[in-house]
């Protein structure tokens, strides 16, 4: 019975093997000829490439492909799933915010947005009549009990098991229900073509990214779940130049600071300076701490902070 | 007032009844114009849905932050109306009150027309409506969304049935009378009277399951309005966050729903010459029940605004403000007072409940009714918890743009065109029950 089984698979093995060897050389040769009547269209046009192990090769131009990611399948099952084992935090200082919004042009390149449409805004807030005003950078809050992600219809906005709240523009429909639900205002859409969409329009789509954009779905802050996967931080936290930024995993209780590369306990740094997350009342539970701003690295150099700016 | 009915029981025969309500089906004139209009309005729209398709949602005036406008406010009013079918033919038609026989086809009509739209506008506001399929296939039960589409679809079919059960006596007697009429429309009459000929076993059989639908349809209609209202009240908006949303939204669709009807009352009895059904009486009692409908929606107004508004809390003082006193002043005041208030306070009188002025306070109602969507959904965009900093300027007013304009109006214009459509393949007035409340005897040949 065993062996049966086993001459079985082998057989089973060798013919596959045979099918896709066949399959293989049928496709090679299809890009053969495809490639030799490339080379016939436009002889000439050369490029220099430089080959993973450091040689100078010449090309022809009609050879060049976009690099080809993962298949859109692929992609998508790992950005629903997320990182296993992390628990992402961001803490933001504002007492060292001053509104340089280096964090803001990062975002927008990265997730190739205009530069009017924020996934991160740095606000100017005044909490109280007489109270001080400060500058309060505003991303997604990526909240443990997120009230987008309830209100969708068909599962476009989920939260992964790392914490990060995505949003799959594949499947978005458009209805802007997760935009009313959003206490924070965190959510942008694409009312129009997205920027470069003729330049992107045949890259794979990345979830974790969100790119390309996609005309009449929604965006907003991701985190930058792809740098994640390659053990970067986010693109608003290490582009800061003033160090406002901390990111790291609630697991093992250590936050990076963006620019200066110190790594803290996040739970000792939010207990030292008396961490808070925004609109607690609304029982969202954000992922995303502030740091009072109390001893400025600055002086507000704000507009007037009137009710008109305000809200 | 009392011996209207009295006179028309002895002036009326069957064959009276029959003919006074059968002649509008064949009569054409000026309708052809009207459908005419009704068609060139929709082309024109359509193109302007076309445009909306072609560059997106940019063409309309929302943004970011208003991100719900026009058609969402308009799909609030469309529901809204649609709810007169169960409150006239389903409440009333329960606790067997005779004066609504000549006006519930009416309001069944209203029903459908309104709510079959309803659900084409919210595809109308959808980003990509080319992917409306993936509500099915990734439906979620978590969502009001899909809590809305289900309820949406659950009522257009039973007031679909509501509208032609009753009917089904009314077909048998076209079927035989209007033999002048389109071979298309004659069969639809053969399949739609479904072979009646008021055998008492028919007549109780019919009865039975047209009681049965009147039963199902007062919680789905209920269901429809709480759902859409639950649409905002499930966010965590200043505004929207309330618990009486539900019933707010319900008694408010009552007030719209009977002005809309009484709007249609006067044009079918004008124009249909139907005085002698749609008569003073009709007009009167539905003036004293807007007059009910009013004050329960007055009720809840002052729960929903003067409550929030005695304390000011933060978030809800700026909005309230607005409202009250700022930006939507003069929307929100208007509707209250020229959509209910003073209504109410005329209506009391008799001499307002005759059928013109009635039909125009009612069209007061009905203006302010749609304000009032308007005031709900726009001004809580406009106050978000954290403050609308560093967008363009456009992100931070609402004007709903020439397209989106447009596009409203297409939904008005295709309610109205099948409305038009079903009074004119349908007898608006049912023939064989205003005989049986005269107490005539009628037979219906097979």
């Amino acid at each position: 019975m065993k062996e049966e089984t086993s001459n079985n698979s082998r057989r089973k093995f060798l013919k596959s093997v045979g099918l896709t060897v066949g399959a293989a050389g049928v496709v090679s040769g299809f890009s053969l000829l495809g490639a030799a009547k490339a080379v016939a269209q436009e002889p000439g046009e050369t490029v220099n490439l430089l080959t993973q192990d450091g040689q100078l090769v010449q090309v022809d131009k009609n050879q060049l492909r976009p690099t080809v990611s993962e298949p859109l399948t692929e992609l998508q099952k790992r950005g629903r799933e997320g990182i296993a084992g992390k628990s992402f935090v961001m803490v933001i200082d504002l007492s060292k915010c001053r509104n340089a919004r280096k964090c803001m042009d990062a975002c927008q390149n990265h997730h190739q947005l205009r530069p009017d449409q924020h996934h991160i805004n740095v606000l100017q807030m005044q909490d109280a009549e007489h109270t001080a005003p400060y500058f309060m950078p505003k991303p997604c809050q990526h909240c443990d009990n997120p009230p987008c992600t309830k209100v969708c219809p068909v599962d476009a906005t989920f939260k992964r098991q790392d914490g990060i709240v995505l949003i799959d523009n594949e499947r978005c429909i458009g209805c802007r229900f997760c935009i009313a639900a959003c206490p924070y205002s965190a959510r942008i859409f694409q009312w129009t073509e997205p920027k470069d969409a003729e330049k992107y329009k045949d890259l794979t789509y990345n979830i974790e990214a969100n790119v390309p954009q996609k005309k009449g779905t929604i965006s907003k802050c991701l985190f930058s779940a792809d740098r994640l996967r390659e053990n970067k931080l986010p693109s608003c936290v290490s582009s800061c130049p003033n160090g406002v930024y901390y990111f790291g995993d609630q697991n093992e209780d250590a936050v990076t600071n963006g620019t200066t590369h110190e790594t803290v306990r996040f739970s000792q740094l939010i207990e030292e300076n008396a961490g808070y997350t925004l609109l607690p009342e609304l029982g969202t539970k954000p992922r995303v701490y502030y740091l009072p701003p109390k001893n400025r690295a600055f002086e507000f150099n704000g507009d007037l902070l009137n009710e008109e700016n305000l809200h | 007032m009392n011996d209207l009915p009295k006179q028309k029981e002895t002036t009326l025969s069957f064959e009276k009844i029959k003919e006074d309500i059968l002649r509008p089906m064949q009569n054409h004139k000026g309708l052809e114009l009207w459908i005419a209009f009704l068609i060139t309005v929709i082309s024109v729209c359509a193109w302007a849905y076309y445009v909306q398709l072609r560059d997106g949602l940019g063409v309309t005036g929302m943004r970011d932050y208003v991100s719900w406008g026009l058609y969402i406010a308009n799909f609030v009013f469309f529901v809204a109306v649609s709810l007169v079918g169960m409150l006239i033919s389903s409440i009333l038609g329960l606790l067997r009150i005779e004066w609504i026989t000549p006006i519930s086809r009416i309001a069944e009509i209203i029903a459908v027309a309104f709510v079959a739209v309803a659900g084409l506008v919210i595809i109308m506001d959808m980003g990509r409506p080319d992917r409306v399929v993936n509500v099915l296939i990734h439906g979620r039960f978590q969502s009001p969304i899909l809590w809305d589409i289900t309820v949406v679809t659950t009522y257009l079919v039973i007031s679909v049935l509501l509208l032609i059960l009753p009917m089904i006596p009314d077909l048998a007697i076209c079927k035989n009378e209007l033999k002048k009429t389109s071979p298309v429309l004659k069969k639809l009459y053969n399949i739609l009277s479904f072979g009646y000929i008021n055998t008492p076993s028919q007549h109780k059989h019919l009865h039975k399951m047209i009681r049965t639908l009147m039963v199902i349809i007062v919680p789905v209609g209920l269901a429809i309005h709480t759902v859409t209202s639950w649409l905002f009240a499930a966010t965590l908006r200043n505004g929207w966050d309330t618990t009486i949303f539900g019933p707010y939204f319900v008694a408010g669709a009552f007030v719209a729903g009977s002005a809309a009807l009484v709007v249609a009352m006067y044009f079918f009895r004008v124009s249909y010459k139907l005085q002698d059904y749609i008569t003073d009486l009709q007009f009167d009692k539905m003036g004293k029940l807007m007059v009910a409908v009013c004050l329960v929606y007055l009720y809840f107004n002052l729960n929903e605004f003067l409550v929030p508004g005695y304390k000011m809390k933060t978030g809800d003082d700026i909005h309230l403000k607005e409202l009250f006193t700022g930006h939507w002043a003069i929307m929100f005041w208007s509707s209250q007072l020229l959509g209910n208030i003073i209504p109410v306070m005329l209506l009391v009188t008799k001499k307002f409940r005759k059928p013109l002025p009635l039909m125009i306070i009612s069209l007061f109602i009905l203006a302010g009714a749609w304000i009032k969507r308007y005031v709900i959904v726009i001004p809580t965009l406009l106050h978000p918890h954290l403050p609308i900093q560093n967008v363009p300027d456009n992100f931070v007013h609402y004007y709903p743009s020439a397209i989106e304009i447009s596009v409203t109006v297409l939904s008005f214009a295709l309610a109205l065109l099948i409305i038009t459509v079903l009074s004119k393949i349908f007898p608006i007035v049912p023939i064989c029950e205003t005989a049986d409340n005269n107490g005539i005897d009628y037979k219906i040949d097979a």
